[in-house]
């Protein structure tokens, strides 16, 4: 056990260093600066920015600075000729800098500001989507080949062959413009969240079904279910205690990439609803080369959706005996 | 059978050999492909779904000589307008004089086409039946021209996936040892990203560099920005390419070819690949929609396809912008959205389709 959480760490952080490395070589090697707008800027304060945010320091500093966890500029510690004000910083103690864009931000500020709003609305969006999905899929494993089975097929297939933008977009016309039951845009009350949240789950309510109802009709032919057949259960408790259990292992490992697949579909869902979380941020920070702030973004999201897969990998070890952690590691 | 050619069985005349010998001729291989074409074939929807999306290739190949309006030129008096409705169209009203010959810059072959256009129809054009947009370009021709560029984005990537993928998962498979471990835990790296946020933020970077692109590789923007998304979809075609070259690599006619001498770079593309591919295969039908999905996804953000190239996502997205309490102009969302909807469910039906023509585990239950 400890032995698995700390090869994962380790894992974690090699994978955290070479997207920063990544991000960081790629990012420094664009000609077009941050700082470039329609108009040139003055030399002296083109010169000024650069000092600002280090840009006229050599690059392997810059990385340094960029990583951490020593701060190299003045305030650094002393031994490195700074004044001792504050010797640490970087990505690695938690500083993932200033935004390049709104100059009076870090990339903290921002992500303080926006990442609960992102994770209300993924955390609401996976919850309609296994409270809609799992049920669905439980009762049309039951009723297999009858007309509920088939609506569901039919359902599922459109749930997830339909983008999320276009879902939202009309769900957006019938409910907020052609009978004005919602309102349009923004976040603040629970009528706020209502569309987005429908909008965003429906893709993931799509599949959870579809998982669930492969992982009943699988259990559910397997000799454990036959035997506490043969013993008399009543059916309802045979589903609920000999299929269930085995048949949900497979959602169970499908919920880290569907987190994953949640912070991506919110990218869409926050632009349609003009929800100003951390997706939005992203999108403007990439059309407007806030290389700073799009990193951090990946970088938080990278943690979450590793510290998610950890979970999961933990979960269905607690669930089926026959997955040992090691091995998975 | 007669008791006559039962006493006559082991020696064949002349004519029965004849005869076996074109009955054996005759004789339908039944290889999984020819099986797995057959049940594909017998299942209706996806027999519909891969009869639309022939004609969906077909229209989005010929666009340039199509009778249809410019994509791109403007019509600001004109605004925006609803599709013509079949019950009230004035069937001599479809066509009019009004063709710009406006295009973007085209390739030798649309060139070609598009100077044929010009030769059979002259300035005639189909009129907007789908309606026209707030800047009155017409809708039906902006859709038949995204069919390209979201069809093609779908190929090249899926390709490019491909490319890698297969080369990824056989070298390590066939390989194997510390080269394995080594490149199935970059894979495993790759996979607990969020990589969508990476390609958004490799495709913003790739973008500045596109005039060197262009000039060196002689891809447009389009292409390469295709290419780059075809790299984040290899991992999972990697993988599954390696189970399948463990399996295989121990198989007797890998054997046979070692003992005569084959080399195992001979081995690994004459032997291992290539039977490979029927999974390679349906796995690249389930990857085409997803990048396709996702090439609309970027355009829909504003961060794929620019203007004024147009493709499905970036239609949706001008549909979704041109909805505000004011204007109502719901066409111009639905028709590139329930393009992208009924292609999407077409590729998945074939996958599907395909996958279970050839699971071996269905073999015998038809």
């Amino acid at each position: 056990m400890k032995r698995f959480l700390l090869r994962r760490l380790l894992w974690f952080f090699l994978t955290l260093l070479a997207v920063i490395t990544v991000a960081f070589a790629l990012m420094r090697g664009v000609r077009g600066g941050p700082f470039d707008g329609e108009r040139p800027l003055p030399p002296a304060i083109e010169k000024n920015l650069r000092a600002r945010y280090h840009l006229d320091w050599p690059l392997w500093k810059q990385y340094l600075q960029y990583t951490g966890p020593l701060n190299l500029d003045e305030h650094g510690p002393q031994w490195l000729g700074g004044d001792g004000t504050r010797p640490l910083g970087g990505v690695l103690t938690g500083d993932l800098g200033p935004s390049f864009r709104y100059r009076d931000f870090s990339v903290n500020d921002i992500l303080a500001q926006s990442l609960p709003i992102s994770m209300q609305l993924g955390a609401l969006a996976l919850c309609l989507a296994l409270l809609i999905g799992v049920p669905a899929g439980i009762a049309s494993a039951l009723a297999r080949g009858g007309g509920f089975d088939a609506l569901l097929r039919v359902s599922t297939s459109l749930g997830i062959a339909v983008p999320g933008f276009v879902l939202g977009s009309v769900l957006l016309y019938l409910f907020s413009l052609r009978h004005p039951l919602l309102p349009v845009a923004g976040y603040g009350t629970w009528r706020h969240w209502v569309l987005p949240t429908l909008a965003l789950a429906a893709p993931f309510a799509a599949y959870a079904a579809r998982l669930t109802r492969a992982g009943v009709l699988e259990t559910i032919a397997l000799d454990h279910v036959r035997t506490a057949r043969a013993k008399g259960l009543p059916e309802s408790l045979v589903i609920r205690r000999h299929v269930l259990r085995g048949a949900l292992l497979p959602l169970l490992a499908w919920l880290g990439p569907a987190a994953a697949g949640i912070l991506t579909g919110s990218l869409v869902i926050e632009r349609i609803f003009a929800i100003p979380g951390t997706g939005t941020h992203f999108v403007n920070s990439a059309l407007n080369r806030d290389y700073t702030l799009a990193m951090g973004v990946t970088i938080v999201y990278t943690t979450l959706v590793y510290a998610f897969n950890l979970l999961v990998d933990l979960a269905s070890a607690a669930i089926d005996p026959r997955i040992r952690l090691e091995e998975s590691a | 059978m007669s008791t006559r050619s039962l006493w006559r069985w082991p020696r064949p005349s002349q004519t029965d050999e004849a005869e076996l010998l074109a009955r054996a001729a005759r004789a339908q291989g039944t290889s999984l492909f020819a099986m797995a074409r057959r049940r594909i074939w017998r299942d209706i929807p996806a027999r519909i779904a891969l009869l639309g999306l022939s004609v969906l290739a077909l229209l989005a190949l010929l666009a340039p000589l199509l009778p249809l309006a410019s994509p791109i030129s403007l019509d600001l008096a004109r605004g925006a307008s609803a599709p013509v409705a079949p019950w009230s169209a004035d069937w001599r009203g479809l066509w009019n004089e009004q063709y710009t010959g406006e295009h973007w810059q085209y390739g030798r072959v649309d060139q070609a086409l598009h100077e044929l256009r010009i030769e059979l129809f002259g300035k005639r054009q189909l009129a907007p039946l789908l309606g026209t947009d707030s800047k009155g370009r017409d809708l039906l021709a902006r859709t038949v021209f995204g069919s390209r560029t979201s069809l093609s984005a779908a190929l090249l990537a899926a390709l490019t996936s491909l490319l890698i993928g297969v080369g990824w998962g056989a070298v390590a498979g066939f390989v194997g040892g510390r080269l394995d471990n080594l490149m199935m835990r970059f894979v495993d790296l790759l996979y607990s990203l969020p990589f969508v946020f990476l390609v958004i933020f490799l495709v913003t970077i790739v973008a500045e560099y596109r005039s060197e692109l262009e000039a060196g590789l002689g891809l447009d923007r389009e292409s390469v920005f295709f290419i780059v998304l075809g790299c984040f979809y290899w991992l999972t075609m990697a993988r599954i390419v390696r189970a399948q070259v463990l399996s295989l690599r121990t198989r007797e006619f890998v054997t046979a070819a070692r003992s005569l001498g084959a080399s195992d770079t001979r081995i690994l593309l004459t032997h291992i690949v290539p039977n490979t591919l029927p999974v390679v295969l349906v796995y690249l039908c389930l990857t085409v929609p997803s990048v396709m999905l996702f090439e609309a996804f970027l355009s829909f953000l504003g961060l794929g396809v620019e203007p004024p190239r147009v493709s499905w996502g970036l239609l949706a997205a001008e549909g979704a912008e041109a909805l505000t309490p004011l204007s109502l102009d719901v066409w111009l969302i639905l028709v590139p959205s329930l393009c992208i909807a009924l292609t999407l469910l077409a590729m998945n039906v074939i996958g599907d389709s395909i996958r279970d023509a050839l699971d071996p585990r269905m073999v015998n239950k038809e």
